[in-house]
């Protein structure tokens, strides 16, 4: 047998640290001096995988554009948990806009210090799925059209939370929420409708579009280091599960994130100008199933009357994505570093 | 609000008024649990604790040092362990388990190479007989000597280190590497008396006024089935003819030799014969392969160097120039039957690996020690009906392995250091087991094993150089690294970077890399799941 000697870093960049790696190898989570642009004693829900997306974009930010950074954010969980009169959990320059008009008041913002002369000062526009794919639309299509520099981040919890569950344009079909009951032939968010943001982003042929999740940290942050390398228009779509509208249990957040990339429900990719440019491969597959399982808001597809025939119409639309992004056998990001 | 800038309404930060720690149901605590390796290692080595060591350059003394703790011969250990440890190790649930005795085996010879020695303790003046010095008699003489205590090793044999000198052979453990990790031991002031044996243990103790003695004597005695035999001049067994080969005076075995058995010893009797110049080596085993207790590696390197097999098989008579076979068949309950059919084989000589009896002559004086089926009763910290008497290895019940002996060597000397002190040991307690589900792999890079490469067969089945090569240092790094630290926290940062609310805080200190500030934690045990080693517990607050 011969023996290939090579170094392991055991967990690679897999972890959001390692001790055998250098620190700018580890990711800025792990980082004892990040920003934590949001801070201890917001109100969000045990266990909320928008708080942590928020947190993992805005301090991967900060560190990208040496703290330069000023922050729109729409109405929503992430606005309302983190504000509450007289408490502000944000430590890094952030004003709330309206529900809808994200997307705008971030360009004026990036207009107003084009002519001051800041171009060190970076925007983001932030908002949740409704307040992007939805309410929230039109201005950052506008945005994308002029190509404002703005990096806009859609936390993607795939429903109206801060209201109480209500459907978005970002929903998956079958899932149960306020207004759209677990009930009749029909269960739950019907198929055929919706939107896939991302797309119609990368249809704008804006300067950088990504999407990413709350699983894969080392990603996450390499994609806003690289969207603050572009200026102009540049969109990105983190996949942040939600344990009370997705009805989960809070510590399994992350493993969502995970299941949900590696069925193919959630594809991640990077695109540039239009075309897809690099994708994240299924690195160990499982069915959609594994994914919808865990959620309470597809109960009504599993348990004393299971509905097979709509776990298959689901694993149809994620082997879609995985057909149309190829996940499956694509060469894998270097999570083993070979210093 | 005062000291808020100009057009900022809410002051940065300030919602850590809000202790949302109290929301908390649960809390997140850091917990370290038994991995399997070490739960397996009947020496009770920390493995994993070494194996983080040995993940760097600069600490492989402390990594070898650790492994001291419970286990003199790592060396040694690291090349005859049937290593239980690898067999529980996690990772073999993943891929492949770590090559937890391969790293063991580097970091000996690393030891030996850089001449690594042991501080010597303060004398506490109290005399301490070891009998034999085999790998029992020399753990408790070796722990023992770090405890302080003078310690006489009688020996019957001209040289020391039991089984490990007369029964394994050279090939699987050359005897430079022996003898090196038991001058070692001696250079801590163990003196050992070799060609002395003890035949009355309780004359001797009083005569030269030991305090306490720890007895293993092993089984020295190869047992003898009855086999009607023609010519009884060839029939020999296995535990005199590696004895023999150990004195370097071979027996003449001829050109085809039977072995009769199917353990460790057979194997090990096999490829000696091979090696003294048998054209053919042929083991008669009464069951089939997978039934058989030799280990799996051992039996794979004996077909490779030709070693013939002779499964259901077993030994009728034996003749002047043949062995008449009768053929067997296991019954429902997996015992062989004899079915009425024989056949031949053609033998210049039987070799007998039937298995090992022990001569417990030296206790005839001892009535209160209890001897049944052979073997000496000892309580759960090691010691026999007589106190102050302690026994282990291969002389009381259990498995009979080195590794074994050893572990029993560290429990008795432990026992009789309490007992000098007029105190009863405590039995080791251990901990909740970090088993494969307490986990999370996903974390794991993909890292096949390394495999020590074996000396081509055609050189070794002529010579008793060793067949099995050592690590170089980078696969012995890469093979720790494979880790997966099971129950041990490994600062790998994943708390800290995927608490939703801030509430991990890294100390950075050794043994102690976070705290969780319960101020904040909210209970939703995302830090818990997300753990690769499984370091993180959630318990419930009481409400
Ligand atoms: C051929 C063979 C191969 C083996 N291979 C392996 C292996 O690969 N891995 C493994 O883990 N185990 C192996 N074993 C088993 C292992 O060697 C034994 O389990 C182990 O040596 C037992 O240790 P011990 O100290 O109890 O006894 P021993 O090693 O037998 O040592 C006892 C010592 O006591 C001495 N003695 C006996 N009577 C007296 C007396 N009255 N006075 C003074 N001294 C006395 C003996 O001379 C001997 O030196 C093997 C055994 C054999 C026979
Ligand atoms: C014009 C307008 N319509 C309705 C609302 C009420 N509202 C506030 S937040 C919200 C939903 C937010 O959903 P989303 O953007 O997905 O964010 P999430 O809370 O899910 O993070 C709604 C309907 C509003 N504030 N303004
Ligand atoms: S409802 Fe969902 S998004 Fe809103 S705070 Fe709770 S977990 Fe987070
Ligand atoms: S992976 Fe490491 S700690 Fe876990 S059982 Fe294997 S050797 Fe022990
Ligand atoms: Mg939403």
């Amino acid at each position: 047998m011969t023996i290939t000697p090579r170094e392991l870093y055991q967990i690679g960049t897999y972890a959001a640290g390692n001790r055998l790696l250098d620190l700018d190898q580890r990711s800025v989570q792990a980082h004892g001096d990040r920003t934590n642009s949001i801070t201890s004693g917001h109100r969000a829900c045990q266990g909320c995988g928008e708080v942590l997306g928020a947190r993992f974009v805005l301090d991967a930010a900060m560190r990208a554009c040496d703290g330069k950074v000023v922050v729109s954010n729409s109405t929503g969980c992430l606005e309302v948990f983190s504000t509450p009169y007289p408490e502000s959990a944000w430590q890094v320059p952030w004003v709330h806009s309206l529900f809808g008009n994200g997307a705008a008041v971030a360009t004026g913002m990036a207009a107003g210090l084009r002519a001051q002369g800041r171009d060190d000062i970076r925007v983001v526009g932030q908002a949740g799925d409704g307040g992007t794919v939805d309410i929230g639309f039109g201005p950052l299509s506008g945005m994308f059209e002029r190509n404002d520099d703005v990096l806009f981040v859609c936390y993607d919890n795939q429903g109206y939370m801060n209201t109480g569950v209500q459907r978005s344009g970002a929903t998956p079909a079958s899932a149960a929420t306020a207004n759209t009951k677990a009930l009749g032939a029909e269960p739950g968010n019907i198929f055929g409708q919706g939107k896939d943001l991302p797309r119609i982003a990368l249809a704008h042929e804006i300067p950088y579009v990504a999407t990413a999740t709350v699983a894969d940290l080392h990603d996450l942050e390499r994609k806003v280091a690289k969207a603050m390398t572009f200026r102009g228009a540049r969109y990105l779509h983190v996949l942040v599960p939600c344990p009370l509208g997705w009805r989960s249990a809070s510590h399994d957040t992350i493993k969502l994130a995970r299941l949900a990339t590696e069925s193919g429900m959630f594809g991640v990719f990077e695109g540039e100008r239009g075309d897809v440019t690099a994708v994240s491969p299924i690195r160990r597959q499982v069915p959609a199933e594994d994914y919808l399982r865990l959620q309470g808001r597809f109960a009504h597809l599993f348990g004393e009357h299971p509905r097979p025939d709509i776990v298959a119409r689901l694993q149809e639309q994620a082997d879609r994505t995985i057909a149309r992004l190829g996940l499956l056998g694509a060469e894998p990001h270097d999570h083993t570093l070979e210093v | 609000m005062d000291k808020t800038p100009f057009a900022i309404s809410l002051a940065p930060g300030s919602s850590t008024a809000d202790k949302t720690g109290t929301w908390r149901t649960e809390r997140a605590t850091y917990v370290t649990s038994m991995p399997p390796c070490s739960n397996g290692c009947p020496a009770g080595e920390d493995v994993r604790g070494w194996l983080k060591h040995a993940e760097t350059e600069e600490s492989y003394e402390d990594a070898w040092r650790q492994i001291m703790i419970a286990n003199p011969f790592p060396a040694v250990m690291g090349r005859i362990c049937y290593h239980p440890c690898e067999t529980a190790c996690n990772r073999g649930v993943l891929d492949e388990s770590v090559g937890i005795n391969s790293v063991e085996r580097f970091l000996g010879d690393e030891a030996i190479r850089q001449g690594w020695q042991l501080p010597k303790p303060a004398p506490t003046g109290q005399r301490v007989l070891v009998v034999g010095s085999g790998p029992s008699g020399l753990s408790a003489a070796y722990q023992l000597a770090l405890l302080g205590h003078s310690v006489t090793v009688k020996e019957a044999a001209s040289e020391p280190g039991g089984m490990m000198h007369y029964g394994i052979p050279s090939y699987r453990l050359p005897r430079a590497v022996l003898d090196a990790e038991i001058d070692r031991i001696l250079t801590l002031g163990v003196e050992i008396e070799l060609d002395s044996p003890v035949d009355d243990l309780a004359a001797l103790m009083q005569a030269e006024h030991y305090d306490a003695a720890f007895v293993a004597v092993g089984a020295q005695i190869g047992k003898r089935a009855y086999i009607p035999a023609g010519s009884t001049s060839h029939v020999l067994d296995a535990v005199s003819l590696l004895h023999s080969v150990a004195d370097e005076q071979p027996p003449l075995v001829g050109r085809r030799v039977a072995i009769y058995g199917g353990g460790n010893t057979a194997i090990d009797a096999a490829r000696s014969a091979k090696r003294l110049g048998a054209a053919e080596a042929v083991v008669v085993y009464r069951r089939t392969r997978n039934r058989m207790p030799a280990s799996d590696s051992e039996v794979h390197e004996a077909e490779e160097e030709g070693i013939a097999f002779r499964w259901l098989s077993t030994i009728d008579h034996v003749d002047a120039d043949e062995v008449t076979l009768e053929r067997m068949e296991l019954d429902a309950d997996g015992f062989p039957q004899p079915t009425g059919t024989f056949e031949t084989l053609t033998a210049d000589s039987v070799v007998l690996a039937l298995g090992q009896d022990t001569d417990l002559s030296l206790l005839d004086g001892m009535h209160d020690v209890d001897v049944t089926d052979g073997v000496v009763r000892v309580d759960e910290i090691g010691m026999t009906g007589r106190s102050g008497v302690f026994a282990g290895g291969d002389m009381v019940p259990g498995e009979r392995s080195a590794t074994v002996a050893i572990g029993h060597g560290r429990r008795a000397a432990r026992a009789v250091d309490t007992w000098l002190a007029g105190q009863v040991a405590e039995p080791q307690a251990s901990g909740p087991l970090a088993d494969f589900a307490s986990l999370n792999t996903w974390y794991f890079e993909d890292a096949p094993r390394t495999h020590r490469s074996r000396l081509e067969a055609v050189r070794r089945s002529s010579t008793f150089d060793e067949v099995v090569v050592g690590l170089d240092a980078e696969t012995a790094q890469y093979e720790s690294r494979r880790c997966m630290s099971c129950g041990s926290c490994f600062s790998c940062d994943n708390c800290f970077a995927m608490c939703p609310d801030n509430a991990i805080v890294q100390l950075g200190m050794p043994g102690e890399p976070y705290a969780i500030d319960l101020d904040y934690c909210k209970g939703c045990g995302l830090c818990a799941t997300e753990c690769p080693s499984g370091a993180i517990a959630m318990v419930p607050e009481e409400i």
